[in-house]
């Protein structure tokens, strides 16, 4: 079904409320924010006639104009570090890196300036800008093209950086990332574009929070982005064999919801972090982390981790076998301590 | 515009000569009496501050001082251009033009002292932050005149960098995005000869740094960065043709760095004495004391008021650096983000006990509230 998308893509007379893909939801919020806020522009590489390689800016600049969304010089410092002075100068800039290892080249000023300049200038500048990265793997990209970058990110202190699962996340969260006083790195997981599911567009999200994506009582999948999806198909399998798993998804990388965490795996006493990005120094390991020093009287089991291998991302012909799937999260899910009496159908 | 007009000179303008002596131009003129003496006088207040920050390095009240002694006339002429609503992008060797441009001193110095990264708001001096990595505040000057030219504001704004800045990336991202946005910016290069410790020759084999403008397609010239009158000219220029919608242009003010680095730095390493020694024959301040003095715009008692000043800013800036700033640990907390997070709240109450402890343990530290 094609037709609710284009329908919904750039129709900003009326809320919305319909089944669409995450790429639409994105593209719905933008426009919706550049109709509501004469500040915010859109700019980045190929996002203007193209409406990007991805097309999540399809139609704007038609729409509204070079003022509101623009193609720069191929430079992703440059897009960046232009950001940061239209910012300082009272704009709302939301910028497109293309993909994930192309916005390396930002980096030193993602670090050193968006995320500082707020700090060092005693909150007399603040940096309102949201940097949009497609990130993540499972659409057969080649290298350079499929990297989870977010730790680099959720490192560094001054920035939000969160990720949406959901197309209903996607636009809510992108509207609130851009109405944020504070700089977010908005990464947009791949594989999930083409993903549908309802939006109302009159929901709002806080960033920051985490998100209780299925109930269930016996163990917690703690999981984000592209992973969601595969957390709740292993969930789904699970239920088949009588074991009742809850899935979170993190939704906000940093700042972290510890309380939903929490609380979800207290209720649980067991867990399990998924994610697609290489395990070693990474999110994972910051979750399981906090898991574990605030859980640990209630945890049954050690904290087990599933994620990216240690290696460069895969090639497309072997990403398969780099990806978490949900075998994967079912076998980590088993390995958790169980009782006999614990569930029905285990161990599988 | 014909390449021929985006050339720089292959000589820099001049027009004060090192000697003192005016030197024609066809196309620049030099600036009236009134400023000439606004410019002298910034020259020796700068000269004053330089030399007095360097002092409180040596007296270890500021952790460092990056000095711009022998680059007065370059930091004056880039305060003096700028009208009340433009904007200065300065980096951390430009406190004097930060000053100039009505930061107070001790302000200026909060980065340098180590209270915080820091010490002005931006806004009510239009002065950006003082920028530590090379060529990344370029991209920000850019940015800045993008807004500024899409509000169709008459605002100008001015980069300053140094030579060494020349070869990172981001400065030719900034000259290009500024050609391509055709944006009121200019770019100002300092070309003190070293980049800490590597000669011009290793940053570039261009004929000067001002050749490079014309490849992003905008005019670059050359300056003599010792002759404050010609900084004015060419500077006033460039930031004239941007505020009239001509676009963004390149400087390049030809130098020399008179002390080290930074006092972490041992310039001995790395050039001769003789060298150094040649450039006092054309320090900014003595050729227009020279200029002015056979103009009959400079005499004996108006060198005195001028000294009296800068002493008084010397003296202000010494009382501020030798009192210790009251430092609150929460503010390492408090700007972070707009609002504070739950994980950052837990660790300031983890300090904050730490503190508390701290002053239960010691009457010294009881004394400061913790403020140590």
């Amino acid at each position: 079904m094609t037709i609710a998308h284009d329908d919904t893509r750039l129709d900003t007379a009326r809320p919305v409320v319909g089944t669409m893909t995450m790429a639409t939801a994105l593209n719905r919020a933008l426009a919706d924010a550049i109709t509501e806020d004469p500040e915010v522009v859109v700019f980045g590489e190929d996002v203007g006639a193209l409406g990007g390689v991805f097309r999540i800016t399809d139609g704007l600049a038609e729409r509204f104009g070079e003022d509101r969304c623009f193609d720069t010089p191929l430079a992703e410092s440059g897009i960046v570090g232009t950001a940061v002075g239209m910012a300082m100068n009272g704009m709302r800039p939301v910028v497109e890196m293309q993909f994930d290892a192309f916005a390396l080249p930002a980096f030193e000023q993602v670090v050193s300036h968006v995320a500082k300049l707020g700090n060092r200038t005693r909150g007399a500048v603040r940096m309102p800008m949201v940097i949009r990265i497609p990130f993540g793997g499972g659409i057969g990209g080649v290298e350079h093209h499929c990297d989870s970058s977010e730790a680099y990110y959720a490192h560094t202190p001054g920035l939000t950086v969160v990720s949406p699962s959901t197309p209903q996340d996607a636009y809510s969260m992108l509207r609130a990332a851009i109405a944020s006083p504070d700089p977010v790195v908005f990464l947009e997981p791949k594989k999930l574009y083409w993903s549908k599911g309802e939006v109302d567009t009159s929901i709002t999200v806080d960033l920051g929070t985490a998100r209780v994506a299925r109930e269930g009582t016996d163990v917690t999948v703690l999981t984000y982005a592209a992973m969601v999806p595969v957390a709740l198909e292993a969930a789904e399998i699970a239920a088949s064999e009588g074991r009742s798993v809850q899935v979170i998804d993190i939704r906000s990388l940093s700042p972290f919801d510890d309380a939903t965490v929490t609380a979800a795996v207290k209720s649980t006493g067991r867990a399990v972090v998924v994610a697609e990005a290489p395990g070693y120094v990474s999110v994972a390991s910051e979750i399981q982390a906090r898991v574990f020093e605030r859980c640990f009287e209630y945890l049954e089991a050690p904290v087990r981790r599933v994620t990216g291998f240690d290696t460069p991302f895969a090639p497309p012909k072997l990403e398969h076998w780099y990806l978490p799937d949900a075998d994967r999260i079912l076998d980590a899910i088993d390995s958790l301590h169980w009782d006999d009496s614990d569930a029905e159908g285990a161990p599988r | 515009m014909r390449h021929d007009d985006l050339l720089p000179r292959d000589i820099p303008v001049s027009l004060i000569a090192a000697d003192g002596t005016a030197v024609a131009d066809e196309r620049y003129s030099m600036p009236d009496a009134e400023t000439l003496l606004r410019a002298y006088q910034g020259l020796v207040e700068g000269r004053r501050i330089n030399d007095q920050a360097y002092a409180l390095v040596r007296q270890g009240r500021m952790a460092v001082y990056p000095s711009s002694h022998g680059q007065e006339a370059c930091q004056i002429g880039a305060s003096l251009v700028l009208g009340e609503r433009d904007w200065l992008f300065p980096t951390y060797r430009d406190s004097v033009a930060v000053i100039a441009r009505g930061v107070a001193p001790a302000d200026a110095m909060v980065l340098l002292k180590g209270d915080w990264h820091s010490g002005y708001d931006p806004a009510e001096h239009r002065v950006a932050p003082q920028a530590t990595p090379l060529a990344t505040q370029l991209l920000h000057a850019v940015g800045f005149a993008y807004a500024v030219k899409r509000r169709g504001e008459d605002t100008v704004v001015l980069a300053l960098c140094g030579d060494g800045a020349t070869s990172e990336g981001d400065f030719h991202e900034a000259m290009n995005f500024a050609a391509v946005f055709h944006v009121p910016v200019v770019i100002f290069v300092q070309n003190n000869e070293f980049a800490i410790s590597v000669p011009l020759s290793r940053q570039t084999a261009a004929p000067s740094l001002a050749h490079k403008a014309i490849g992003y397609g905008m005019p670059g010239q050359r300056v003599d960065g010792n002759d404050v009158a010609a900084v004015l000219a060419v500077l006033g220029e460039a930031v004239e043709r941007a505020r009239s919608g001509g676009g963004p242009s390149l400087v390049e003010a030809h130098t020399y760095r008179m002390q080290a680095h930074t006092n972490a730095d041992d310039d001995t390493r790395y050039r001769e004495r003789e060298e150094v020694k040649a450039w006092v024959a054309r320090d900014p301040l003595s050729r227009m004391q020279t200029y002015l003095t056979a103009q009959g715009l400079l005499d004996d008692a108006a060198e005195e008021r001028l000294a009296a000043g800068a002493e008084d800013i010397a003296a202000a800036l010494r009382d501020a650096l030798n009192a210790d700033a009251e430092l609150d640990p929460e503010d390492l907390f408090r700007f972070v983000t707009a609002e504070r997070s739950t994980q950052l709240e837990e660790q300031w109450q983890l300090l904050r006990a730490e503190i508390e402890r701290a002053s239960l343990g010691s009457t010294d530290l009881a004394d400061a509230g913790g403020h140590r």
